[in-house]
């Protein structure tokens, strides 16, 4: 990763995400936003997050792509306790717990 | 008169915002370690967090770079996890739409995730608040969780390596996004935009650039809209 390469992104993103956070606010004002438009954005982050995770979650690269069954079974406690508790922190410490307890069980991470 | 009960209001955001600490803290401590540790300068990870200031996308964007990924599709990828910001954006604009543009553009600099669920939810509680003191509420609630995202991310760079191979840092990341989208499941709508999400994205795995992810986040936002209009007609028939 060359050093341009990371100071663009920093900046490009850091103007863009600030635009997105002012659009609204700044300009027009959300009285005046269409409801399909504001139908879809209700669902950016469900339609990106788990897309970006699920490779994540299958195909691992600590393990060089191959399915392992600690991190696997890591991200079902994580999310079925996340679905249950609506509760993030719950969430993370459950799944973090399952993860040690497999890597300790089957000895290899 | 006035000027106190503001400044309640303020107290007032500030307890609401109090139990995000939880959140930020570890995940802004996992950014400094995870950015460190695919080669970024201290520097440049300080200034990630705060010129960027998107935990979410700052991940994103993270994963894509140390795969190689081109600029566009790291850009592009990044700001379609923060295009979630345009609501919140168009939603608080609603309250508090009628402050001084400088105000307004504070108000958009920590218009985060945390910031914006404990505003919207006191604002629609309480409609009868007048402007200053949803002003006030805001910036109460952003100021126990904001500036900590960067403290924590310098911690995490001062951690850095200190961190041994047993932890499976690697799996940080998914578990903690996993643990975000878990309670956004509020809806049929949302579940079925997020399967769609997964399965293009796992079947368009192999398109170049990581295009498969943008395709499917793309077809998962049309699909989940589709899905809440069925359901509303549904609920009306």
């Amino acid at each position: 990763m060359s050093a341009g390469y990371i100071w663009a992104i920093i900046l490009i993103l850091g103007v863009g995400t600030y635009l997105i956070r002012f659009s609204f606010l700044g300009l027009i004002g959300g009285r005046d936003l269409p409801e399909w438009v504001l139908r879809h954005l209700r669902y950016t982050a469900v339609a990106v997050l788990p897309g970006l995770v699920a490779p994540l979650v299958l195909w691992p690269s600590a393990t060089n792509g191959e399915i392992d069954p600690a991190r696997l079974s890591a991200a079902l406690v994580t999310f079925g306790v996340g679905l249950l508790t609506r509760n993030v922190i719950a969430a993370i410490l459950a799944g973090g717990g399952t993860l040690f307890a497999m890597i300790a069980i089957m000895g290899a991470y | 008169m006035a000027e106190a009960t503001q400044k309640s209001y303020y107290w007032t955001g500030f307890r609401a915002g109090v139990p995000f600490v939880l959140v930020v803290m570890p995940f802004g401590l996992l950014f400094g370690v995870v950015a460190t540790e695919a080669g970024f300068t201290s520097l440049q990870t300080m200034a990630f967090s705060s010129v960027v200031f998107a935990g979410a996308a700052q991940f994103a964007a993270l994963q894509l770079m140390v795969d190689n990924a081109p600029m566009a599709i790291v850009i592009a990828t990044a700001l379609a996890v923060n295009l979630r910001m345009a609501m919140y954006s168009a939603s608080l604009s609603l309250w508090l739409g009628d402050a001084p543009l400088w105000k307004r553009a504070l108000i958009a600099y920590v218009n985060v995730d945390q910031s914006y669920a404990i505003s919207i939810n006191k604002y629609e509680d309480e409609p009868q608040m007048i402007l200053p003191d949803r002003i006030a509420f805001f910036f109460g609630a952003v100021t126990p969780v904001c500036p900590l995202w960067i403290v924590a991310t310098g911690l995490g760079i001062w951690l850095g390596d200190g961190i041994p191979d047993w932890m499976a840092l690697d799996f940080a990341v998914p578990i903690c996004f996993l643990a975000i989208i878990a309670p956004m499941m509020r809806t049929l709508a949302h579940m079925v935009a997020a399967v769609t999400s997964i399965v293009v994205a796992l079947v368009l795995a192999g398109l170049p650039f990581n295009l498969g992810l943008l395709v499917a986040a793309v077809l998962a936002m049309v699909i989940g809209a589709q899905v809440e209009l069925w359901t509303e007609r549904r609920a009306k028939a």
